[in-house]
């Protein structure tokens, strides 16, 4: 299995579909693990009752349906399929409300869904999802953007509440991929995913879904300083060490 | 001895749900293990320390392996199409990379004639489209692996030195140097134009580039004796920056084609440039960025020719890397995808 993932590390990450089809080819019997440890990008599908999308996920999935987050019903439908509790239902009702508001906010577009589930442990697990598609429609000073997708996915494990606090984990990935595309300049893509953990003791006093969105939005925050560094500033960084600036270039002494 | 530590522990972590205790112990054998072997460890443990479904819940495992046991019975894959998708992977590694690659896909593959089929399929076809430079024994300097100096499978010329390099593609090193035939070299009417070039290239690429190399190759018409006829050369230029201690690897290659056109006395040129870079500390972000370009000039002796060329080169290459830099720009990126400006 560590090879397997460390087969994934390494292959582009736009060809992440083919490697992951590819290694469950190889290794069937690991299938599961596979699934449950590489994130592809999100894919969405259109609730029939009202016309809205919902994504895709392991996590509202069971054999090839999908559990919408607005009508709670299998897309195509099943006959056995699980569904959270009413109570839990309540709440992610509410979540994917509210997590609407907060992606209209920040991402101004896009698409997201929540989904939850009772664990083991007297706790739940929640998954928030966001898909965001900038392509074609984004503007800049390099032209048109021909690819540029944004997939965030933050699972919070919610423990079992103890003398008034709960323990969250969060772990996030965010998968982005950027492709420009124009006479002058050739192709640019840069694409890939990173992921980061976060654990929080909080006061249940605030509800769930205060403490949940507010790990939500530092976490992102830092995501997007981290993209920043690593997509931009390390890949940058690499550059211009394999071809220096010319400024640098004449500075050098002749002997180096 | 941290394993017996380990092991001693195991029985008070099965008091919460078996799925928990058997994470928690493969995450404790990981950190006993990478204590006792090199950091370099370290990186296997960060697809652990993530595993968030340590709690996904037991029934929906059982529903997802029911459908997977169905897809079992239905493929089962044949050796060729085995060692199609380990020939898939070597070539997909990214630069500096192809031994991790091959290591971790022996692994997999659990299979070592595949695996070796696969790899010596594979390996010359990434050396070669990755351009990889190799010390040649005996101080000759470095060659270049690339298509227009094959000679034979596993024999490269070096136009600088005039010696053919042999090459072990899978352990990508070479093996043994002997000294070219005349029918491999070019003609000397061709040989003053590749060696004047060649010159001009060499200074330019040691400026420009701290670990680059170049070599310059007649593709076309190399046994032309005089003015007359058309020829070809192509100038090669392959950089490579490996840090795997850093989790970052990259790589520039330039492929530029120079065609003599005796007739009207005109040199055209076609370049195609293109950056890669691999970034994987807790994650995999990679830089794939390509572009082609046009110029021409006019057809001189060998030595004003090569200063034009490189010059034209010169240009172009640091054209691009300017416009590179202007695609690092992020917030001009993030305001293409329409992201609010509140968090700036």
């Amino acid at each position: 299995m560590e090879a397997a993932m460390g087969l994934m590390r390494r292959m582009p990450p736009r060809h992440s579909e083919t490697a992951l089809s590819a290694l469950l080819s190889l290794l069937p019997q690991h299938s599961s693990d596979l699934l449950s440890q590489v994130d592809l990008p999100l894919q969405v599908l259109c609730d029939v009752d009202n016309g809205k999308e919902f994504i895709l996920c392991e996590y509202n999935r069971d054999a090839d349906s999908y559990r919408s987050p607005w009508s709670n019903k299998y897309h195509p439908p099943l006959e056995d399929g699980p569904y959270p509790s009413s109570e839990l239902r309540k709440l992610e009702i509410e979540a994917n409300d509210i997590f609407a508001i907060y992606r209209d906010q920040y991402y101004e577009g896009g698409i997201s869904s929540v989904y939850m589930w009772e664990d083991d442990n007297e706790g739940f697990v929640a998954c928030f999802l966001i898909k965001k598609d900038g392509s074609k429609t984004g503007h800049g000073r390099r032209g048109c953007l021909e690819e540029g997708a944004w997939d965030a996915i933050h699972v919070i494990e919610v423990g079992p509440e103890e003398e008034g606090t709960t323990r969250y984990c969060l772990t996030s990935t965010v998968m982005l991929s950027l492709t420009t595309d124009d006479e002058s300049s050739g192709t640019f893509s840069l694409s890939g995913s990173l992921r980061r953990q976060m654990n929080m003791n909080l006061s249940v006093a605030d509800g769930h879904l205060c403490n949940m969105g507010k790990m939500i939005e530092e976490m992102e925050g830092k995501l997007r300083n981290s993209l920043d560094q690593v997509y931009f500033g390390k890949t940058r960084e690499m550059v211009c060490t394999l071809r220096p600036p010319a400024e640098v270039a004449q500075m050098r002494l002749p002997d180096s | 001895m941290i394993s017996i530590f380990v092991f001693s522990l195991f029985p008070s972590l099965s008091c919460f749900t078996n799925q928990k205790a058997f994470t928690d112990h493969y995450l404790l054998l990981h950190i006993s293990l990478s204590l006792s072997f090199s950091s370099a460890f370290l990186l296997f443990l960060v697809p652990n320390k993530s595993k968030r479904f340590r709690f996904f819940p037991l029934k929906f495992a059982l529903q997802r392996a029911r459908k997977i046991g169905m897809a079992e019975e239905e493929t089962e894959l044949s050796e060729e199409q085995r060692k199609e998708i380990a020939k898939w992977f070597l070539l997909n590694a990214p630069a500096g990379e192809i031994q991790y690659v091959a290591k971790d896909l022996k692994s997999v593959l659990n299979d070592d004639d595949v695996y070796n089929e696969a790899v010596s399929e594979a390996f010359p076809v990434y050396n070669k489209s990755h351009m990889i430079c190799l010390e040649m024994p005996g101080r000759f300097g470095d060659v270049l692996v690339t298509s227009y100096g094959e000679l034979q499978d596993n024999e490269y010329l070096d136009p600088k030195t005039a010696q053919v390099a042999i090459v072990d593609h899978v352990k990508q090193v070479c093996t043994e140097v002997r000294p070219a035939t005349d029918e491999e070299l070019p003609s000397p009417y061709i040989e003053e134009y590749r060696c004047a070039l060649d010159i001009e290239m060499s200074k330019y690429v040691g400026e420009a580039y701290p670990k680059g190399f170049c070599s310059v190759y007649c593709t076309n018409g190399k046994d032309v004796e005089g003015p007359g006829s058309d020829f070809e050369l192509v100038v090669v230029i392959s950089a490579a920056r490996l840090s795997p201690q850093n989790f970052c690897n990259g790589s520039w290659r330039s492929i530029w084609n120079i065609e003599f056109k005796d007739d009207i006395q005109i040199l055209e040129l076609k370049g195609k440039l293109q950056v890669g870079a691999h970034y994987f500390e807790e994650g995999n972000v990679q830089l794939d960025a390509r572009h082609e370009c046009k110029d021409s000039t006019l057809f001189q002796s060998p030595d004003d020719s090569a200063v034009s060329i490189a010059t034209i080169i010169r240009h172009h290459e640091t054209e691009y890397l300017a416009s590179l830099e202007v695609a690092f720009n992020m917030s001009g990126l993030f305001q293409m995808l329409e992201f609010s400006r509140v968090l700036y």
